[in-house]
């Protein structure tokens, strides 16, 4: 299972709690992890990524195992640890004011 | 005994006050939507208790939110707004071509006959409708592609549509306003639109009475007379009698005629709100003075309300939606402030109190007169 930590706002739009597991099949990637995030919690779709591009809203970072991941190419696999299960994968929104 | 329910958009969240039809205590529940932006609430006329909601912001982009209950719990509807066939583009700040992006829904405006009907004003500048609930959103392209698209620019605040009339008596019309490309209209139910300008003046674009680019900020009409038409452009207060296809200016005796809100009494036709603000350059009102203007002959000539209202030191802006009336007897006239205030009249604008004075931001407000 692949641990997901979502920001306090998504996590009340899912109605799910800070941390959840998600079964992913085959290669596990941003692509991958976020699909299976969607089809788990539709209300999510749009709020992560763009519908059509795909592409990671620019106020959102993924990070994990002390590493930003946000540049990463979205079909490269994310780290061993991930994989595992072993550390969650972040969804975090930028430290922005106002 | 009737109830007032006005819907408060703000930069935090969203606020619903609530109030008998005496509109002295009002209760105010909030914030919905905690630290989210509201852009903007309306509800049903079909059905009060069906209220639509946009959440926008840079993190999450667009959450669209319904309600069925009066706003007491929501449920999270589509937000996939896909521009139809060739995107194409529109001019950017500095002139050059810059393609169509879908930004967030300004404006919200349901039907008068069916509770799932509702329209969708964007920005980037589109018109959108759903007939599911605002499950589904599909575009009216007629607007963006009827030719002048690719000379439309954004004002200061983007390229948005924020303005969308429905005429009650021609379910085929409706007029929009763009900033900064101008008013339009439709008499078809959407397939084709035609820029309505003409007597529009507007220093700041190369030619001053182009066919489009002028910063319409709102525009309003009265139910029983919609070829009648007010708008408070970016400078100068306008009106027209012929449904848009032609304007004059009314700005009379207005201490500024900049301003953002512009709105009409629910009884009487010519009587007509406006809220001068300094100028462009200075977002907020004239001497630190804020004074609802009234004009009980459908412009030119204008008188200050005041009574309630701060009289020195009030630096504040009030938002193009963010304006609205009742329809109660007499009728109550509403807006919000960017310093969080929300003021209130139940005497048509005679005198003034603070529902609130301390929110967020306001960016819209809307009003429900609820038998």
């Amino acid at each position: 299972m692949i641990r997901v930590q979502l920001p306090y706002h998504l996590r009340n739009l899912a109605k799910c709690e800070a941390e959840i597991e998600l079964e992913v099949n085959g290669p596990v990637t941003q692509r991958s992890v976020l699909d299976a995030l969607e089809a788990r919690f539709p209300v999510l779709r749009g709020t992560v990524r763009d519908h059509h591009t795909l592409q990671r809203r620019a106020y959102l970072r993924f990070f994990a195992c002390e590493e930003d991941l946000s540049l990463l190419a979205i079909d490269d696999p994310l780290p061993d640890r991930v994989i595992a299960g072993e550390e969650p994968f972040i969804i975090l929104g930028a430290i922005a004011g106002g | 005994m009737s109830q007032i329910r006005v819907l408060v958009g703000t930069k935090k969240g969203a606020f619903i006050l609530t109030s008998d039809e005496k509109r002295q205590n009002w209760e105010v529940n909030g914030p919905l939507f905690g630290g989210l932006e509201i852009y903007h609430m309306k509800g049903s006329p079909v059905n009060p208790d069906r209220i639509y909601a946009s959440q926008a912001g840079d993190w999450f982009g667009q959450v669209m939110h319904r309600s069925d209950d009066g706003g007491k719990t929501w449920e999270t509807v589509g937000n996939e707004f896909t521009y139809e066939g060739e995107v194409g583009t529109h001019a950017w700040y500095d002139g050059t071509p810059h393609p169509w992006e879908f930004k967030r829904v300004w404006h919200l405006e349901p039907s008068p006959t069916d509770v799932d009907t509702v329209y969708a004003g964007v920005e980037d500048a589109a018109i959108f409708k759903s007939t599911d609930g605002g499950t589904t959103w599909k575009e009216l392209p007629g607007l963006r592609n009827h030719g002048t698209g690719p000379q439309w620019q954004p004002g200061a605040g983007g390229m948005c549509l924020h303005t969308i009339l429905l005429d009650p008596k021609d379910p085929d019309r409706i007029f929009v306003a763009i900033s900064a490309a101008g008013a339009f209209r439709t008499d078809d139910g959407g397939k084709t639109w035609k820029p309505i300008n003409k007597g529009l003046h507007s220093e700041y674009i190369p030619d001053p009475d182009a066919e489009v680019g002028h910063c319409v900020h709102r525009i309003a009409l009265h139910p029983s007379s919609p070829d009648v038409l007010f708008m408070q452009k970016h400078w100068d207060v306008m009106r027209s009698d012929d449904a848009g296809d032609s304007w004059h200016e009314v700005s009379g005796n207005l201490p500024s005629d900049f301003g953002f809100v512009v709105d009409v009494h629910a009884h009487e036709p010519e009587t007509v709100y406006v809220i001068p603000i300094k100028s462009d350059s200075e977002h907020y009102p004239p001497e630190g003075k804020l004074r609802v203007y009234r004009s009980r002959k459908g412009g030119n000539e204008w008188e200050a309300l005041t009574e309630g209202l701060p009289q020195e030191n009030c630096y504040h802006n009030i938002l193009r939606d963010a304006m609205a009336v009742d329809t109660l007897d007499p009728c109550g006239v509403y807006f919000g402030t960017t310093g969080g205030q929300v003021y209130g009249s139940a005497n048509a604008g005679d005198s003034w109190m603070a529902i609130v004075s301390d929110l967020p931001r306001v960016l819209s407000v809307e009003v429900q007169t609820i038998p």
